[in-house]
């Protein structure tokens, strides 16, 4: 029971990771009907953002010239580089989607895959081969509930990350913003007419999706401070398939989708050995895919991409 | 007011308007007819800034270049709205969201809160489903909001692409008595694309027959209701 518990809470830990990184998937596969194989590398971009502010903010608290508890440092780190990240989004659509909105969908996920290793082979080039260490923002504590141990770490993690996701859940269903882009998901060739410049929403999608993914990276960054510059790919592309799964453009289902994808590679995990876990784990999803293709939340839509 | 000259668009090779002139002035009922496959569509969605126009075509509305504008613009800045075939409302929104969403752009807040009484006075079954996903509305009632929510985005001038499609007779009268309504008591300039050519005749002030990319006929619809070519090509016999 003890060890339920405790690949529960790990389990929710790497959920809120997957979960934070599928929204932006799912909210640019839902409004452009575009898979923006970036995404990942927007996460790892972010994540090396967060570092670039938090160390500069602990700098400037240790000269003094900012006397600010840690968790309001880690607070400002986490928005801060939310918002720088979130341009990084912008203009990825900017430069690298928005010239192929009318070309064939193949087209812009060969772009994507390619500003990929740009921003891969880009952060190479500008900040070497050595790994860097993400500053510690908050001095671990353990906590022992019974036989089950718990690090305030991973109770931050995942409380920040579920604040995110209700944000992000007020926005859309509450601001005219987020009913343009409940709109756009919906038809997005008829947005203009109703006088909303759809440039504007896209924008605002990629914006919102790697605010997301730039809180995840720092998050992921506290849990396991070692960054590389390919530390999106491989969760990038499991946080896709939290995304596929959830349903196209699903908020909801982004969600419960990554957190179940925490839940089953960690219990795959505490009961298989390592080296098999990933393959039974998204073999499981495999099939719960061929039962129900369009994911949990997704509708058979049948895409109308001209008037 | 709305003045289009030379206009001309392509499909890839395939030429659906051959350069097409006409206009629609202030607050009149003007229509196109034609077959189906003759650029009605086109046209309006020229207008709307939805397709590219070729090189030579000209459009101006009140003197400004139409041009100049991108579509969700001419829309909000210029007050030209579309309700486009087939209706195309968010089915996923409220009937309320759907007015809302089309007020996006505006700013006058006052003014929108008239406009929304405005259309709840002429549509009062939109006011009965307000909070009711537009996508569980009835045919008619679809209809009905395409038109309240296109009055919401811009007031000036309406372009209508077949809205008698698939309403049965009595719907479809109730849809164009609102029409006038709006028309005469807004003074919104409406042009209407319709293949039911008797019902948009009659309806209309003035009419342009297109056929295959080009306009072969204009004139007064009383007119043309009469002609004897219109008659045997589109009205039957």
């Amino acid at each position: 029971m003890q060890l339920f518990f405790q690949n529960l809470i790990n389990a929710l830990q790497w959920g809120s990771f997957y979960a934070l990184i599928a929204l932006g998937y799912s909210m640019v596969y839902g409004i452009l009907m575009l898979f923006n194989f970036a995404h990942g590398d927007i996460f790892m971009v972010g994540a090396y953002i967060g570092f670039g502010v938090a160390t500069g903010l602990t700098a400037l608290a240790a000269m003094g010239a900012l006397a600010l508890p840690n968790w309001v440092i880690l607070v400002l780190t986490i928005l801060i580089s939310m918002f720088l990240t979130s341009f990084v989004g912008m203009l990825v659509e900017r430069i690298g989607y928005r010239p192929l909105r009318e070309a064939p969908r193949a087209s812009a996920a060969i772009t994507g895959l390619m500003i990929g290793i740009i921003l891969e082979t880009g952060n190479l080039a500008i900040l070497g081969a050595q790994r860097i260490r993400f500053p510690s923002l908050i001095k671990s504590t353990t906590y022992d509930l019974g036989g089950v141990f718990v690090t305030n770490k991973k109770i931050m993690i995942v409380v920040v990350s579920l604040v995110l996701m209700l944000a992000l859940n007020e926005f859309i269903r509450r601001t005219r913003w987020g009913m343009a882009m409940r709109a756009m998901a919906f038809d997005y060739v008829v947005i203009p007419l109703m006088g909303v410049p759809l440039n504007t929403i896209a924008s605002l999608t990629f914006a919102l999706g790697s605010g997301l993914a730039a809180a995840a990276g720092i998050l992921f960054a506290i849990a396991y401070p070692v960054l590389d510059p390919y530390i999106g790919i491989i969760y990038g592309w499991k946080a896709f398939v939290a995304a596929i799964l959830g349903g196209r453009g699903s908020i909801k289902g982004a969600c419960l989708a990554g957190f179940l994808l925490g839940f089953i590679e960690i219990f795959v995990g505490a009961y298989m050995p390592s080296t098999v876990r990933d393959l039974i784990a998204y073999s499981i999803i495999l099939l719960i895919l061929v039962f129900r293709p369009h994911g949990f939340f997704g509708e058979p839509h049948s895409a109308k991409l001209r008037l | 007011m709305l003045k289009v000259e030379n206009l001309k668009v392509s499909y890839g090779n395939i030429k659906a308007l051959h350069g097409i002139d006409f206009r629609i002035d202030s607050g009149e009922i003007v229509c196109i007819i034609g077959a189906n496959g003759a650029g009605k569509s086109t046209t309006l969605r020229a207008i709307s800034r939805l397709v590219k126009v070729e090189e030579g075509t000209r459009m101006t509305y009140d003197g400004k270049n139409l041009l100049d504008f991108p579509a969700d613009q001419v829309v909000s800045e210029l007050g030209i709205t579309h309700v486009p075939e087939g209706r195309r409302l968010f089915g996923n929104l409220t009937v309320m969201e759907n007015l809302k969403l089309a007020t996006f752009a505006r700013k006058d807040n006052d003014q929108i809160g008239k406009d929304l009484e405005r259309m709840f006075g002429i549509f009062p079954r939109l006011k009965e489903r307000e909070n009711q996903k537009s996508g569980t509305l009835s045919g008619g009632e679809q209809q009905m909001l395409a038109i309240a929510r296109a009055f919401m985005s811009g007031r000036k001038v309406m372009l209508l692409d077949e809205p008698s499609m698939g309403l049965a007779p009595l719907l479809m009268m109730n849809v164009f008595d609102a029409l006038k309504e709006i028309n005469q008591q807004e003074g919104t300039a409406i042009m209407l694309v319709e293949q039911n050519a008797r019902l948009a005749l009659q309806f209309s002030a003035r009419g342009y027959v297109l056929e295959n990319g080009n306009l072969v006929l204009e004139g007064k619809s009383a007119d043309l209701l009469n002609d004897p070519e219109v008659q045997k090509a589109y009205l039957g016999g």
